[in-house]
């Protein structure tokens, strides 16, 4: 395994997986996150079963932060790699006249979600956590959807979380094609696969965004 | 036609380069790109300065000689084509233009617009070819069936000239557009079979070793190759190497 993560095509490979993982995970996250614009006991409930469910804790939780980690760490060693490829670089380069812009910013579209997430864990995982083990609270399953909605109540937080997710959606429009095209998924089929793609690196940005502004406006 | 070349000039391969700026007056829109460095060049010499030295060889987009970074783009403006293919109706009177070496670690510069890449023939080395048995018993290609579609494919990626403007227009400055179209061109036929396992793994593992960058699907490569290579050999070469070194 570790002969194979030293190739070029396999770290690419085991980038777009990670990447797929990552993209599963945001759908089944704004599907949460969507009740708590619906109903606020749909939501608690929810959000009760994924914080305390053991599964989800033992398993689906640390191979989560494994897919994040190194989703992070194998994007800088290609970064850092890349780089150093062209050791003197052109005058006049022209990237825009073959590819997109999304397309040869990916690190920096990363890092604004890296940037994110840091903000993400100090709202909600931090806090999660010191309730659970530090200050070891009895488990309340209506407490969620108060301690979600009081975050939105800052404008600049919900200003950082929407411009967040404009960087995140600039990510998928290429990065989740593009991980179709790492694992060796280039054929007839690939033209409509793109086309979902795009529609989902859209949508799914869009989504949160909305939740973010949602319980904004409604703090006023 | 008048215009203003900036031009990377690099006495050696060791030596500190840098642009030099030269105006040139009568060039022609039917002049090619070279042409109208040949004309640039005898008026250096006529001058007595040293001429600006460029690869080229056949001028009829075959060889994969000529490999100037053109404004920012690999063979200039125009799509499919080579430097040498390019004419001087696609710029305007009082243009500037910018005419630099293809840039990659691995594609070092020997002097002004040449650059060494025969780390693509190494590359190639590694395992871009078939064994054939040659005492006597040799077996006709042609008699080996080969589906039309993979035939063509595997034609298409053997159109590759290995000039490099993959690597130039690559933010990343990969090579993995040539090499997949060099896997490519075997494993899609029957004869490539014997050798299949091995060749992508040794044509990958030299591609890493001289210092080429990853592929991050930009799609630069395959809008600036000169024989129109398509991201699908790419595709086709992950497949490859992934089902390679399962097999160990």
């Amino acid at each position: 395994m570790g002969g194979l993560i030293q190739s070029s095509t396999a770290r690419k490979f085991a980038m777009a997986i990670s990447g797929l993982f990552l993209i599963l995970f945001l759908a089944q996250h704004l599907t949460i996150n969507l009740t708590s614009v619906i109903s606020a006991d749909l939501f608690n409930e929810l959000s009760h079963f994924m914080g305390t469910n053991f599964l989800v804790q033992a398993l689906l939780q640390p191979v989560l932060i494994f897919g994040v980690v190194f989703h992070f760490v194998m994007g800088f060693i290609l970064e850092i790699r890349n780089r150093n490829a062209r050791d003197v670089g052109y005058v006049k380069f022209k990237g825009s006249a073959n590819s997109s812009w999304m397309s040869r910013n990916m690190i920096y579209s990363g890092l604004v979600i890296l940037a994110f997430l840091a903000l993400h864990f100090y709202d909600f995982w931090v806090p999660e956590l010191v309730h659970k083990y530090v200050q070891s609270h009895p488990e309340d399953p209506t407490r969620y959807y108060a301690e979600t909605v009081a975050k939105f109540e800052s404008p600049i937080r919900t200003l950082l979380y929407v411009i967040s997710f404009i960087f995140l959606m600039l990510h998928l429009l290429h990065g989740f094609a593009s991980s179709f095209q790492s694992i060796g998924f280039n054929n007839k089929y690939s033209k409509g696969l793109q086309g979902f793609t795009k529609a989902y690196a859209v949508i799914v940005p869009l989504g949160f965004i909305f939740i973010a502004i949602f319980h904004y406006i409604n703090s006023l | 036609m008048k215009l203003t070349l900036k031009i990377w000039r690099q006495e050696s391969a060791n030596a500190k380069g840098k642009m030099v700026d030269y105006q040139i007056d009568g060039v022609e829109g039917d002049m090619s790109f070279l042409e109208m460095l040949d004309v640039l060049n005898e008026d250096l010499v006529a001058k007595g300065e040293e001429p600006v030295e460029f690869d080229h060889d056949c001028r009829e987009g075959i060889c994969g000689s000529c490999s100037l970074q053109i404004n920012g783009e690999p063979h200039g403006p125009d799509k499919l084509i080579t430097t040498c293919q390019l004419h001087m109706r696609s710029f305007n009177d009082g243009d500037t233009i910018y005419i630099e070496p293809f840039r990659a670690k691995a594609f070092p510069v020997i002097k002004d617009l040449i650059v060494d890449r025969t780390s693509f023939d190494r590359i190639q080395h590694a395992g871009g070819y078939v064994s054939v048995n040659t005492s006597g018993n040799t077996i006709d290609a042609n008699s080996i069936p080969v589906n039309k579609h993979d035939a063509d494919d595997s034609f298409n990626a053997a159109t590759c000239i290995g000039c490099g403007a993959c690597v130039a227009a690559c933010k990343n400055a990969s090579a993995m557009l040539f090499t997949s179209a060099k896997v490519s061109q075997y494993a899609l036929l029957p004869q490539g079979q014997v050798e299949a396992t091995e060749r992508v793994q040794a044509m990958v593992r030299q591609m890493d070793e001289e210092g080429f960058g990853n592929c991050s699907n930009t799609g630069a490569c395959e809008i600036e190759c000169p024989k129109g290579i398509s991201l699908e050999n790419i595709a086709r070469m992950n497949r490859e190497y992934m089902a390679a070194t399962s097999k160990g």
